[in-house]
């Protein structure tokens, strides 16, 4: 009796559990599945998941894009976009966070708190004048304000790293030091190695932003042939003149799909970052 | 001679102090030159007015006073921010804790539901999504069709915000892996203490994990009251801010009025006010958390 009480209560819960899963993901296979769709058919039949039959065209006719300019170039500058950010983000967070977690220099202390302060700092607030200074420069318009700051350590990243390189044990640096190793070389033969899980936790949080990145390309991207995939995104599904839908949905999937290539192949990473740090995600 | 001063430089970089400045150098020259003197530069533009093009003109507090006095779009805007803010968080909170609950036990069963999830955390800022969320919630959309009505959800007043809502608390994703997180620190000793004691399922939930969870229910208050009072794509792509202004969120109407009329200093005085209303929130969260956040060196 108590026996089957339980056998019952877990097929409720993996019913439930399953159901309410399937609502989570139900708008993304939406998604996918219109993207298969004639244009008629995602309006009359909008419930209905299964494509009556599959329209591969709707890929090629959004490939094509819009202004005589192809989503491969639009791909091509956010996959430069964001490789090159998440380098450049990545290494530097790297020599940044050694130099907080390893050694005791004077200011070190102040510029740890103007680091947990950077991470609570809204890019809203800093938006206008780092504008103005780009423009200033003569970066409106290039990739370079997408890119540059992050060669200067995210402070997530950076203090990310921190707490993961507080976990390895000081007696290797203490070691190498009596070995007539200098700090440069302890960074680069000891803890470098040590801390690559951190570091590809890092890569994986830095491609995904850079990826998705909205308001950074909108304010300083002007012509089309250097908007990245989102940016196209957005002005290839404007309300007042988009018509072909099939084609619309066929490149939101395409542009999720690095996305989600990541999300399967780095779980592992993702998770740890988000339960360890918090990150938001 | 030349190779001992050279030998005392070597020697004098990898001096304690100045190695570690040199490590720390990157990040020192990026927040000078990327926050500590945008911030400044912000803060005196507020005084001014300044269309990019011209130079700066200073004009006094007469940016606040247009901003308090005689713009119904920025109390608006403000108003439908934190109410977004104030109906989502919470929301996302609760569906977080209660999902987090549901995969405790893992499994391999949990492990893979768990990752259904969180799939939506990981998609739902991408501009595919936004557009995605246009085509649910239109009047001919799937919304509609599921529920067999004729609502147009992004066109009414009342019901637009609710599409931007559902789409904030439906990636709650990060939120339950930071619980799931908090919740496998909980001793289990106590849980059988409890049981031992007669307690019920309930009862524990309320003495004891909840408790346990404070640390980490109140970092993910400030984190997503933040995320919510900046949220800027979600308005901006699926609804425009629209219909009349209903969605228009803060930071679209910031953005709006810096580079759409070009108008930097008052969009940098509203900067600035955003600045000091999340501060003054991030403090409140703070100064409560002393009466509701559990602190194990302090109750022992």
């Amino acid at each position: 009796m108590e026996h089957k009480k339980i056998k019952t209560k877990s097929v409720i819960y993996t019913v439930l559990v399953l159901l309410g899963g399937f609502i989570m993901i139900y708008p993304l296979i939406w998604m996918v599945m219109s993207s298969f769709k004639e244009n008629n058919e995602i309006f009359s039949d909008a419930s209905s998941l299964i494509p009556s039959h599959f329209k591969f065209e709707n890929y090629s006719n959004g490939w094509a894009g819009f202004a005589g300019i192809s989503f491969s170039v639009f791909f091509r500058n956010s996959f430069i976009i964001s490789i090159i950010g998440t380098i450049g983000a990545v290494f530097s967070s790297a020599v940044v966070a050694f130099g907080f977690a390893r050694t005791r220099f004077r200011s070190r202390a102040f510029w740890f708190v103007c680091m947990l302060i950077t991470m609570m700092l809204p890019f809203q607030i800093i938006m206008i004048p780092q504008y103005i200074i780009f423009n200033q420069l003569g970066w409106v318009g290039t990739f370079l304000p997408l890119i540059v700051p992050s060669y200067f350590g995210g402070a997530f990243f950076i203090f990310l790293i921190v707490q993961f390189i507080y976990g390895i044990p000081r007696d290797l640096d203490e070691a190498a030091k009596i070995d007539g190793c200098s700090y440069y070389g302890i960074f680069a033969r000891i803890i470098l190695p040590l801390i690559v899980p951190a570091l590809v936790t890092c890569a994986i949080f830095s491609f995904m932003w850079k990826w998705d990145d909205f308001l950074g390309s909108l304010l300083y991207l002007n012509k089309p042939s250097t908007y990245p995939v989102s940016l196209a995104l957005k002005m290839f599904a404007d309300p007042t003149s988009i018509s072909d839908w099939g084609a619309m949905f066929a490149m939101a999937t395409l542009s999720v799909v690095p996305i989600f290539v990541i999300f399967i192949f780095f779980q592992k990473y993702l998770v740890e970052g988000i339960s360890t740090e918090g990150l938001k995600g | 001679m030349k190779t001992k001063k050279q030998l005392s430089l070597k020697q004098r970089l990898n001096e304690e102090h100045t190695a570690g400045f040199i490590f720390v150098l990157p990040f020192i020259i990026g927040f000078l030159a990327f926050s500590a003197i945008p911030i400044i530069i912000s803060f005196c533009l507020s005084f001014t007015r300044y269309d990019i093009l011209g130079s700066p003109t200073f004009i006094g507090v007469e940016n606040f006073v247009r901003m308090f006095t005689d713009d119904d779009k920025f109390w608006k805007s403000f108003g439908t921010t934190f109410f977004y803010a104030v109906v989502s968080v919470p929301l996302k909170l609760i569906m977080a804790l209660f999902v987090a609950m549901l995969f405790v036990k893992t499994t391999r069963f949990t492990s893979v539901m768990r990752a259904v999830y969180y799939l939506p955390s990981i998609m739902g800022g991408s501009i595919a999504v936004a557009v995605l969320w246009r085509r649910l919630f239109a009047s001919d959309g799937v919304i509609n069709a599921i529920l067999g009505t004729d609502i147009a959800w992004l066109g009414r007043k009342d019901t637009a915000i609710w599409t931007l809502i559902i789409l904030s608390v439906w990636q709650f994703g990060s939120s339950m892996l930071i619980f799931l997180a908090g919740l496998k620190q909980v001793p289990v000793s106590l849980y059988e203490a409890a049981t031992v004691d007669g307690c019920s399922k309930v009862g524990q939930f309320f003495k004891i994990t909840l408790p346990m969870l404070t640390p980490v229910i109140f970092f993910n208050l400030v984190q997503q009251t933040i995320n919510a009072f900046m949220a800027f794509t979600q308005s901006f792509v699926i609804t425009g801010g629209g219909p009349r202004d209903s969605t228009l969120f803060y930071c679209v109407y910031q953005y709006q009025r810096a580079f759409e009329f070009h108008e930097m200093g008052y969009g940098s005085a509203m900067a600035w006010f955003m600045l000091l209303v999340i501060g003054l929130l991030t403090a409140l969260i703070f100064k409560s958390s002393t009466k509701w956040v559990y602190n194990e060196s302090k109750e022992g």
